[in-house]
């Protein structure tokens, strides 16, 4: 067992370069944050990515922030903060859900796992504001794509490939970012007790209309009593954020109170609201210290909640929903219902389901990723063979194929 | 038109000509197949009219079925295909190769689903980006990445270029907007990625399709996000001593927190050209001119409006102007919106580059150009995407004068080296097509470039899709360190190499 520590770009790609030569696994890791996603990998090798740190450029005024893929996101943030930025995307700390502290992570796992949070409807992923990276594909060669600029089409987006490519294609070094401006305020409106299906189109008609929500979150009365202490109790919440200066908050709330004059509506203050929203981003809700299945879903906003019905008819099941909609997190009493659960999503519009928390021997047996259909397998099987074609990176994390498992490895040796 | 080295025709292709017309006319009945010299003429050049070739044959299918049957039969008989949407690149993203089947997408013209609940609009790729809007402007809704020429060019082509527009400071690149696709590998097999759901199960194959300038599928529908209309925009039109004051106000109103819906500079030539062309009543005697528009509700943009006026003032700003009607918005980007026709008219030819600085380097870019043009003895005017930094420099020249189309395409090849060396691109949101495409080595290492190609070798391993477009030199993927070894000898070992 060998657990590489670099600390500069050129010691990963000897590290990488290696690895690739000996055709050795390695497990890449940062603070191991999001380990317990994904199929398991053993390798006898580790890269720790984290003390590659540091931040080698922020331009506030530009709007673009650089720095070493092993960086604290945490750290990131603060200094963002002091000059009243952040990352739009709200990236999600799984930390809390799995059972780890919150507050770790790196740059480089935040773009590997393609984090995203409730604005993601309005600002996008991680994806939508990756401006460039540098990176050792499992080749053992350095490379960089994209830049500093927000607007470049110069050759292909590598930077977007690796956006959720969970350190399967190659180690990153160098991101450079999209950073924005904070909103000066937000207040959030609850909308109490309305069914999943009213929330659906509550939620849909406040999201097309003009007052710009941010975020639109429905907590169904199981769960909406598990955020900001029990303040929401009782009644399903139907949650709308508004953010942005204060004359234009308080003029799209009244705008929303009209559009919503018949329901009860509850104001959240922007304090409560920032605290609020971090719990629905954190999937606070389900981070109950137990290993019980979580399942993260991604399906059109007005089918959702009506896959979940479907579901509660055969598996015991806890759910709520960001996105408007279209992000449901699942807890499962038991089993992770796998099957199921996918064979439901298809028939509901499609999408993808990927069990975020499950115990080891749940995610060797089941796909943690949702499976893809032959075609698109087999051309992610080859952008994976021609960027890792000796499978060390992270063998078999996202698909059991692609390296790694242990009949995989016993066959090749290790 | 300039030496640029294109792929080598392929003999055997250009010998079967008859038959693989004949072929075509099988796959796709009627009037889809367009052989005749005089039917092909109409597509021989796109946007970058400097570049023209008659292609081998010109196919129009209709149904994605067509569009597989057409790539299927090309691969298995190793012929190229060149696709084309509307044919308003301005790079050669659809310039046609002689031996090379030009696959138009035009007649998929059809939308296909629009669905308010979710904000969506899904579309056959040749319906235009300005359809997508029209289609569903009646409820309020509006499709944002608007390119200029947005009333002709197709969606299915803005995916392939990654298209912009004014306003994706704010509201994002096509890459932002686009849901889902479905296309087909040049191997004929049918791909969905994405949908109405957000992103990908795996891989961000979308995020690499888009601006990926036909080389790796054919795009033949599309799933894109539809927003809301703010309730009201208004505009500022501020006039500056110099570029350098123009600049620092970009940069103050960024740095109070305001992301303007769109932010566009020009300088003193190109306000001159669009004010004598369409009387916009431009200031005259100022050197850079600002456009910021805020949209969004009410209340906020007249909440921002002073304060952008205020941080114009304290950047020494000689002019200010605040649209008090939507006629007078209107008005302040007529200019803008002609900024090409208008240098048109000043110049018998203009060439226009697109590189992408970071805001802060504009004076030195501009001084740099401004030296550039004094030692090339052209003329220039910008025109500028200042809130991201994407510079359009409109060359001036006479084609007809023998050697300025040469010295032209120099100095757009000096502006773009000092867009790199100053921590930019070469493109923005042209793409790189054929005409930027022997400039990649300047932003580009053999590694990077050769990590590129990789996803090519995984789409389309034969280099039959687009050949000759974004990369300086087509390397065999086998080349690369992967082999294609079957009953021992290489496939395609005659593709040459140029």
């Amino acid at each position: 067992m060998t657990t590489f520590t670099p600390t500069t770009s050129a010691e990963m790609l000897e590290a990488v370069r290696w690895a690739a030569g000996e055709g050795e696994p390695i497990e890449v890791v940062g603070h191991g944050s999001k380990r317990g996603i994904g199929r398991p990998v053993q390798t006898e090798h580790v890269i720790d990515c984290s003390g590659l740190a540091g931040v080698t450029l922020y331009e506030p005024e530009e709007l673009v922030l650089s720095a070493r893929a092993g960086t604290p996101v945490a750290e990131i943030e603060r200094l963002l903060a002091e000059k009243n930025q952040e990352f739009a995307f709200e990236p999600m700390d799984y930390g809390p859900l799995l059972g780890g502290e919150p507050g770790r992570g790196t740059i480089g796992g935040l773009l590997a796992a393609n984090l995203a949070g409730p604005r993601r409807l309005k600002a996008g992923a991680a994806r939508d504001h990756i401006l460039g990276i540098q990176a050792v594909s499992g080749r053992g060669e350095a490379f960089k794509s994209g830049g500093r600029v927000v607007k470049n089409v110069t050759g292909y987006d590598l930077s977007k490939v690796m956006a959720g490519s969970w350190g399967t294609l190659a180690v990153l070094t160098d991101v450079t970012f999209k950073v924005l401006p904070r909103s000066e305020t937000e207040t959030t409106m609850a909308l109490r007790g309305l069914t999943e299906e009213q929330a659906i189109a509550a939620m849909a008609a406040a999201m097309g209309s003009s007052a710009e929500v941010s975020a639109a979150a429905h907590l169904p009365e199981t769960v909406t009593g598990k955020v900001l202490d029990g303040a929401l109790s009782g009644r399903a919440s139907t949650l709308l954020r508004l953010e942005g200066f204060g004359p234009s908050v308080t003029y799209r709330t009244e705008m929303l109170k009209t559009l919503f004059s018949m329901l009860e509506i509850d104001t959240i203050d922007e304090a409560a609201s920032r605290s609020l929203w971090r719990q629905v981003r954190d999937v606070v809700p389900f981070a109950d210290g137990t290993g019980k299945p979580v399942w993260r879903v991604s399906m059109a906003p007005s089918e959702g909640h009506r896959m979940v019905m479907a579901l509660r008819m055969q598996a015991a099941v806890d759910a709520y929903y960001d996105w408007q909609g279209g992000l449901i997190w699942l807890r499962m009493e038991s089993d992770s219902e796998a099957d199921t659960l996918r064979a439901l999503v298809r028939r509901h519009g499609g999408g993808h389901a990927t069990l975020v928390r499950a115990s080891l021997a749940e995610r060797a047996a089941v796909p943690v990723f949702e499976p893809q259909p032959a075609a698109l397998a087999a051309l992610s099987a080859r952008l994976k063979t021609e960027f890792d074609p000796k499978a060390i990176l992270n063998p078999g994390r996202m698909v059991a194929s692609h390296g790694g498992g242990v009949a995989a490895s016993h066959a090749t040796g290790g | 038109m300039t030496g640029l080295a294109m792929p080598k025709p392929d003999a055997a292709t250009l010998s079967r000509r008859a038959e693989i017309v004949a072929d075509m006319k099988i796959i796709v009945p009627g009037e889809g197949v367009v052989d005749a010299v005089n039917g092909m003429r109409a597509f021989e050049s796109d946007g970058l009219t400097a570049y023209r070739q008659l292609p081998l044959v010109v196919v129009l299918p209709e149904t994605t079925a067509q569009v597989a049957r057409i790539l299927k039969y090309c691969n298995d008989r190793n012929i190229r295909v060149v696709p084309r949407g509307s044919g308003t690149s301005l790079s050669g993203g659809a310039l046609p190769l002689e031996d090379a089947v030009l696959l138009v997408m035009s007649r998929f013209n059809r939308i296909l689903d629009i669905d308010y609940a979710n904000r969506t609009v899904t579309a056959q790729p040749g319906v235009t980006n300005l359809g997508i809007t029209h289609a569903v402007e009646q409820e309020g809704f509006y499709y944002a990445p608007d390119p200029s020429s947005q009333i002709a060019c197709s969606i299915g082509g803005n995916v392939a270029e990654n298209s912009g527009g004014v306003h994706c400071l704010k509201y994002g690149l096509t890459a932002n907007n686009v849901l889902g696709i479905e296309m087909v590998l040049m191997d004929g097999q049918v791909l969905r990625l994405g949908g109405k759901h957000l992103d990908a199960e795996g891989y961000d194959l979308l995020g690499v399709m888009t601006g990926s300038e036909g080389l790796l599928g054919v795009v033949t529908e599309v799933t894109v996000r539809i927003l809301k209309r703010p309730e009201a925009a208004r505009a500022l039109l501020i006039g500056f001593p110099s570029s350098e004051e123009a600049g620092q106000c970009v940069a103050d109103i960024i740095g109070a927190g305001i992301i303007p819906g769109g932010m566009e500079m020009m300088d003193g030539p190109a306000i001159r050209a669009a004010e004598d062309f369409v009387h916009a009543g431009y200031p005259l005697d100022v050197e850079a001119l600002l456009i910021v528009e805020l949209d969004g509700p009410g209340p906020e943009i007249d909440h921002l409006i002073g304060q952008v006026e205020a941080i114009a003032a304290r950047n020494g700003s000689t002019a200010c102007r605040i649209s008090t009607s939507e006629e007078e918005r209107l008005v302040f980007w007529a200019g803008r919106k002609a900024a090409f026709p208008a240098v048109g008219r000043i110049s018998p030819d203009y060439y226009c580059m697109d590189g992408t600085i970071p805001r802060k380097e504009l004076p030195k870019v501009l001084a740099g150009m401004r030296a550039m043009s004094a030692r090339y003895g052209l003329g220039v005017a910008n025109v500028f995407h200042a809130g991201d930094g994407n510079l359009h420099p409109l060359i001036l020249y006479d084609a007809n004068e023998p050697g300025e189309l040469e010295k032209a395409e120099a100095f757009g090849s000096d502006i773009l080296r000092l867009c790199v060396e100053v921590g930019g691109v070469l493109t923005g949101e042209h793409g790189v097509g054929v005409e930027k495409r022997d400039l990649m080595g300047t932003m580009f290492t053999d590694d990077d470039l050769d990590h590129q190609m990789r996803v090519k070798c995984a789409f389309d391993p034969n280099h039959l899709l687009n050949p000759g477009k974004v990369f300086p030199q087509l390397r065999r993927c086998a080349e690369m360190g992967r082999m294609h070894v079957h009953r021992g000898q290489m496939p395609f070992p005659d593709i040459p190499r140029f």
